[in-house]
């Protein structure tokens, strides 16, 4: 996303405004003269068009449907990574919350916690991030905050974001009506968010980097909705836990079994790699642009056509299947017929990925 | 992913299991020495596929498992009491110590650090000349020559803030103790190919001689699992016993000598505790003399009380192959991963973990 031409363009279009400080100081977090330096000279200018000022203690947000509204924090370390930074990363995922919900996403809330020192370059390369990130998906910033902690008691920025959309659609994708022959399917390749924060924090170094997935689906949701409607029954975006936490979750919260088959599950070969060299287990590992969708049967290969002509990939996949079997379990078969049960992720596989 | 695809192959590995089939007319009980064997049999469901008269028995070649209570302990009053910069692996952290585990004390303000290296550990401690850097040191022969280099490379900086605590475990002792238990059901081994990597196959021919048991040098995929599983069961079926080696791609039989040289630069063999299966004799590696300054047990000499098992943790019948994980009345109850009472819960390697994870 980072090197979208009309993004580089926007970028040098906003230059970092000439300033007399270079950094942040606890001042900026003092709500005087300097937060409104902060807020004026940097956050308001970077967000340009993207920002909706209503100069209030509280935004109003105008919709046409039901307010949907989820919220998220974003700790990620490093700040940037192959394929994104916190900035597209925390608009994207707070937007494919909003989407796993049925919902368009169409307002943001942002609140920075910044650490003394952070330098102010670098903040606005990300507030460009975010703003690129919002115009992609038009969606409108409305209102937010800052707060700056010493030195040592944060690690340079974290944001936390909350995001309001509105319904587009009557049904719910919480996997209550899911039956047994419905089919289990990802929207694109697994594990790449998760190996590419790993690779850079770990400096291993592939013939090719591995970027993270990081993007908004709701797109593809939309698509979906609008083809398919009802007949897609449960929609997750796998996060931290990987897919093989979010099964388990509705396997055991709807009380039926889901069988995945090892070999259908898409993974990039350089993440694969990355996966074995660490001992990781990609079903486990943070994913930041892919769905899982459970469908019914009849038109899961549809759906699978459908994702793959709107990406231009061929990555979304048919990966399992609902049955009777194993009831709250989800179990994966492997190509020569062993089988092994998919537990939840326990402790941490990897920490601060998004 | 060349080279590990192959070894996936699902077709050759239908081939292997129709032929253990074919031939097996009995019972046999093989032990898999190395943990990342056990590993790779639950997590390819590889024991769901074999004909039941093959048992697999799970060894002791899980070194966070092996490392005796105590000295996690000791490792975790560095970090707490005496304010050191406590670096290992990650599994390690995670086991359970008498009241805490080193991720606790983490939470708790320690400085305790999971590296990839213990070459990193050398790094921080040339980085930082204030503070005092301790590595855990524990595995199998496999991970001694990076251990060794560390103690190089931290002598040829001159460091005087680095030193390593040493758990270091060696297989072939094990072995014996396993076969010369009056309890012992184990008919054929699949060695530990990794280890095999470093120390060569020579040191195994002894023990088949001693205790006319089949040892297959075996490494860690699907189709080697299998093929070694074939060539133990060939070999009893035939009522021979000979050391074979299936992970012929990457142990040869004279070993890594510059790995070899390392580890004998640095280390010297010694009895060692065995967590659940207790003291061994010349099963393990201290730091010799001539490199003491760097030894953290000597360094920091620390007597702490003897620490206390859990009563219900039947850890040591299971290292030996005694019992299964799941025969535990604690397994999966008492015992999970969020809550280990015994090492073999904790690490990726550990057959408790395993079971937990990957079975029903």
């Amino acid at each position: 996303m980072s090197d979208h031409p009309e993004f580089i363009s926007m970028k040098l279009q906003c230059p970092l405004p000439k300033l007399n400080y270079e950094f942040i100081t606890l001042g900026h977090g003092s709500g005087g003269v300097l937060t409104h330096r902060l807020l004026e000279d940097i956050i308001f200018n970077a967000l340009g068009d993207r920002l909706i000022k209503q100069v209030h203690d509280a935004a109003i947000a105008d919709l046409n449907g039901t307010p949907v509204i989820s919220t998220d924090s974003f700790v990620v370390s490093p700040l940037h990574f192959p394929g994104g930074n916190i900035g597209d990363l925390c608009v994207n995922g707070t937007i494919n919350d909003l989407a796993m919900a049925g919902a368009r996403p169409r307002y943001l809330s942002l609140a920075f916690i910044l650490e003394e020192g952070f330098l102010i370059s670098a903040f606005w390369d990300i507030l460009l991030s975010i703003r690129w990130a919002c115009q992609l998906n038009n969606v409108m910033v409305i209102t937010g905050d800052t707060k700056v902690v010493d030195k040592g008691s944060g690690d340079q920025l974290f944001i936390n974001t909350t995001g309001i959309g509105e319904l587009v659609t009557e049904i719910k994708f919480d996997g209550s009506t899911c039956k047994s022959g419905d089919v289990v399917i990802v929207s694109g390749p697994i594990a790449s968010h998760g190996m590419a924060i790993m690779s850079v924090r770990e400096h291993l170094e592939f013939e090719t980097t591995i970027q993270s997935d990081t993007k908004a689906v709701y797109p593809e949701i939309e698509l979906l909705l609008n083809n398919f409607g009802d007949r897609i029954k449960f929609l997750r975006d796998p996060t931290r836990g990987g897919i093989g936490t979010v099964l388990n979750e509705v396997a055991r919260a709807r009380n039926m079994g889901i069988e995945l088959e090892q070999e259908k599950l898409p993974i990039l070969p350089e993440v694969d790699a990355a996966c074995e060299l660490l001992g990781l287990d990609p079903i486990y590992v943070a994913n930041e642009g892919i769905f899982l969708a459970v469908v019914e049967s009849s038109a899961a290969e549809d759906v699978v056509e459908k994702l793959n002509s709107i990406n231009g990939t061929q990555q979304a996949a048919i990966i399992g299947i609902i049955n009777e079997d194993h009831p709250g379990k989800v179990v994966l078969r492997n190509s020569f017929g062993g089988r092994r049960v998919v537990n939840m992720l326990t402790g941490q596989q990897l920490p601060r990925i998004c | 992913m060349k080279y590990i695809t192959e070894y996936r192959d699902p077709i050759l590995a239908k081939h292997y299991v129709r032929e253990i089939r074919r031939i097996t007319t009995r019972s046999w009980n093989i032990m898999e020495v190395c943990g990342g064997q056990t590993h790779g049999l639950v997590k390819f469901g590889i024991m769901d596929i074999l004909p039941k008269e093959i048992s697999m028995i799970h060894g002791p070649g899980c070194p966070v498992c092996v490392t005796p209570l105590n000295l996690i302990d000791k490792a975790i009053y560095l970090a707490v009491d005496r304010s050191v910069t406590l670096c290992s692996f990650g599994d390690m952290l995670r086991v359970p110590g008498s009241d805490q585990s080193l991720l606790d004390a983490k939470a708790k303000g320690a400085d305790v650090r999971i590296l990839y290296s213990p070459l990193e550990a050398v790094q921080i401690a040339y980085a930082n000349p204030e503070k005092e850097v301790v590595f855990f040191a524990v595995g199998f022969e496999t991970t001694a020559p990076a251990n060794a280099l560390a103690v190089l490379q931290a002598a040829h900086l001159e460091l005087d803030n680095f030193s390593i605590l040493s758990s270091h475990v060696l297989v072939p002792p094990a072995i014996e103790a396993i076969m010369s238990d009056p309890d012992c059901k184990v008919d054929g081994f699949l060695g530990a190919g990794h280890v095999c990597s470093i120390m060569g196959t020579e040191e195994y021919l002894p023990i088949v001689a001693k205790y006319h048991v089949p040892i297959v040098v075996t490494g860690f995929e699907p189709i080697d699992l299998l093929q070694g599983i074939l060539m133990v069961v060939s070999q009893l079926e035939a009522g021979t016993a000979k050391l074979e080696n299936q992970y012929a791609r990457i142990v040869k039989s004279a070993g890594n000598q510059a790995a070899q040289k390392a580890i004998d630069q640095v280390f010297e063999v010694t009895a060692r505790n065995w967590r659940g299966i207790g003291n061994i004799p010349y099963s393990g590696y201290n730091i010799k003399q001539k490199h003491q300054k760097f030894d953290a047990d000597k360094k920091f000499n620390v007597d702490l009380v003897p620490a206390r098992e859990s009563e219900l943790c039947i850890a040591g019948q299971i290292l030996k192959g005694l019992k299964k994980p799941h025969e535990c009345p604690a397994f999966g109850k008492q015992c999970n991963p969020e809550n280990p009472l015994g090492a073999p819960m904790v690490s990726s390697e550990g057959a408790c973990a395993a079971y937990f994870h990957f079975s029903n």
